[in-house]
């Protein structure tokens, strides 16, 4: 078990810079999710970790070792790939024993080792076979299986789960969740996907463009996005992004389409400010409050649980509404919505950063 | 439940078929056929009349003490172009397979060879290695090495490997290289990870997970070195200095067309067929249980 620090690491191919600048300090026996969009960066940067991809700048140290100039065998972590990167000739374990061989450990604990991670991801009955004769779920429980038995102060996981179908995703996610409760092993875990992401994490990276975009609990980061790209990445369907505008004395905010929001927090020091003004749509209700917008509604998706509207405002911007329950309404109707109180998030019109709160 | 495909005319597929079969025949089967019959007969001087003689030609030929002779020189010879053609064809293609500089025009000119005619590349090599005018020749007997292949058996063997092995890398070469390429990066870097340095991840992770591309190769690269490697030996050697060079093949055709002995030369012919088939045969019997098909 290791703490990994990560300290303003860089990382450029000729003159693409593809990681620039990210600074996060895993804690020992944590779960940091590195979460964005694809081309972001995020598995140059757990490759990094790897020692997989050379560090172009700052440093990375695993259990307060500097570790920028060790190969990946001296790093003692064991990693999952997306593909599981199974050796083909070998059974599943050979595969398991592999590493474990290498190091010199001997046969009875290789076998007790392997024996114990098999029993702990049900592969018992595989051990004989290739991973040719194993279905999907399988293999990734093997590879899983490979970086247990190592007993590695860290685990890295690229994208595990992307190639399995959803059921089978859900069900290893659950899996994930509690080998990772039970070996308490600090892990690094990539992945595009914000479910994985709020499900496994201590802690969420989000990541876009090479930089860090915010680091915080789950909560925290849907709760409080400090950037426009993470509340629009985190959360579905995605937040409603307006252009407003708050008043002469800041004391509310003018909607597009003519409606004025009353703020419960008065912002005197943004009076007249323009803005970004998000609102999740599950923070929407019909609601004939003062300050309801009048929307069309377009589309209405019963989804069993929820009901989700997506809707126009007069001046032709969209919004987007989840409700609890089935639909009690239809394209066409016009609906008064109004946010829930304390449920706006503010951020700077050209940045895109969120505004510190109202004093 | 199998599906097949239905033709109304039952000619049809014979049809189709019918060419394969024709190459076949003509190509192979007959000519066969011929050397069989051929092995058995004797003709006189003017071609003229043969008569049967069961296998005395077989007698003959094996009752030769040269024969043994040219038997091992084959055997010393196909060994090692088949060696040296696999292993160096497999150490440049796991060059080309790592990240160098410049991999393109590498591989480009690696594959070259193949293209020249025998008679061509053997110019080539007499260029280098001629005692007069090649430059490797030269400089050996400048430095005081006594080279001349045309005296030298040894030397004229190991020319004559070289050429013949030069030939084959290429093609070898090429299915290594495409064998590498279709190794998943992933699992290299698993391995190294693992705790695998580059020699362990070749020989425990490359090595099996290219042995069906090595057997394929074994197995052409033996037929390679027995038959098709003529063209090289009669440019270079003609199969001296004495009887140096001469392997079974070059001997069925100097048997067979310069000495015009046709029932010696067939039944050569016939004995170089039941080794190659031999051979082969043990190839898949035994060493094809050590390929990984993944
Ligand atoms: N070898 C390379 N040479 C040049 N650019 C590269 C190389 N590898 C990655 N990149 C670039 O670096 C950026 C980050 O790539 P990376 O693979 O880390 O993305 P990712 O976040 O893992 O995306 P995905 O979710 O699609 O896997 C991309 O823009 C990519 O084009
Ligand atoms: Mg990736």
């Amino acid at each position: 078990m290791a703490t990994v620090d990560i300290r303003n690491v860089r990382k450029s191919y000729g003159q693409v810079e593809a990681i620039k600048g990210i600074d996060v300090a895993v804690r020992d026996g944590e779960f940091l999710v590195l979460l964005g969009p694809s081309g972001c960066g995020k598995s140059t940067l757990l490759r990094m970790v790897a020692g997989l991809e050379s560090i172009t700048g700052g440093e990375i140290a695993i259990g307060g070792r500097v570790v920028n100039e060790l190969d990946p065998k001296d790093r003692d972590i064991a990693m999952v790939f997306q593909n599981y990167a199974l050796y083909p000739h070998m059974t599943v374990f050979d595969n398991m024993a592999y590493g474990l061989k290498i190091r010199g450990i001997p046969k009875p604990e290789i076998q007790t080792r392997v024996a114990k991670a098999a029993e702990i991801l049900e592969l018992g009955r595989f051990l004989d076979r290739r991973p040719s004769q194993l279905s999907g779920g399988q293999r990734q429980r093997v590879a899983m299986g490979r970086a247990i038995v190592r007993e590695p102060s860290a685990f890295l996981f690229d994208e595990p789960l992307s190639n399995l179908d959803a059921k089978l995703r859900t069900q290893m996610r659950v899996e994930i969740k509690r080998l990772q409760d039970r070996l308490g092993i600090t892990s690094l875990y990539v992945t595009h996907d914000q479910v994985e992401a709020m499900t496994l994490a201590d802690r969420i990276l989000v990541m876009n463009h090479g930089v860090a975009e915010q680091i915080g609990t789950p909560l925290e980061v849907y709760q409080r996005p400090e950037s426009l790209f993470v509340a629009g990445f985190i959360g579905s369907p995605p937040m409603n992004v307006l252009d407003a505008r708050f008043d002469a004395d800041g004391r509310a905010v003018a909607m597009p389409g003519g409606a004025v929001l009353p703020l419960d927090r008065p912002r005197p020091a943004d009076a007249g400010r323009a803005v970004k003004l998000g609102i999740r749509p599950e923070h929407l209700a019909l609601d004939a409050a003062p300050g309801a917008s009048s929307i069309l509604v377009e589309l209405v998706e019963a989804l069993g649980a929820d009901t989700v509207v997506y809707g126009r405002l007069p001046d032709g911007e969209s919004l987007v509404i989840r409700m609890a329950g089935l639909p009690s309404c239809r394209e066409g109707d016009r609906l008064a919505v109004a946010p829930q109180p304390g449920a706006l998030h503010f951020f700077d019109a050209t940045t895109g950063r969120r505004l510190g709160e109202a004093a | 439940m199998q599906r097949r495909v239905i033709f109304d005319n039952k000619l049809l597929p014979y049809l189709l078929l019918a060419p394969q079969v024709a190459v076949t025949l003509v190509f192979f089967i007959w000519p066969a056929a011929q050397a069989i019959w051929q092995s058995v007969h004797i003709q006189d001087a003017f071609g003229l009349r043969s008569e049967f003689v069961w296998f005395e030609n077989f007698q003959v030929v094996l009752s030769d003490p040269n024969y043994v002779g040219t038997v091992k020189t084959t055997a010393i010879f196909s060994v090692a172009v088949t060696a040296l053609s696999l292993g160096v064809a497999l150490l440049l293609a796991v060059l080309a397979d790592s990240k160098i500089k410049g991999a393109r025009a590498y591989k480009t000119l690696l594959i070259w060879p193949y293209a020249l005619a025998p008679a061509v590349a053997a110019v080539l090599w007499m260029f280098i290695f001629n005692p007069e005018i090649g430059s490797l020749g030269r400089l050996l007997n400048r430095l005081g090495y006594d080279w001349d292949y045309r005296l030298n058996g040894d030397q004229a063997l190991t020319m004559v490997v070289l050429a013949a092995s030069w030939k084959q890398v290429s093609y070898n070469f090429i299915f290594f290289l495409a064998g590498l390429q279709a190794i998943p990066r992933s699992v290299m870097e698993a391995a190294s990870i693992d705790g695998a340095g580059p020699a362990r991840r070749f020989w425990s992770i490359t090595f099996p997970l290219l042995s069906p591309t090595t057997f394929f190769l074994l197995v052409v690269d033996m037929v390679y070195a027995f038959f098709e490697t003529f063209g090289t030996i009669h440019a270079l050697t003609q199969g001296g200095p004495g009887k140096a060079t001469e392997t079974l093949i070059f001997r069925v055709y100097q048997d067979g067309v310069v000495n015009n002995d046709l029932g010696g030369s067939s039944a050569q012919s016939v004995i170089l067929m039941v080794i190659v088939i031999a051979l082969t045969a043990v190839q898949f019997r035994f060493v094809e249980r050590k390929v990984h098909y993944a």
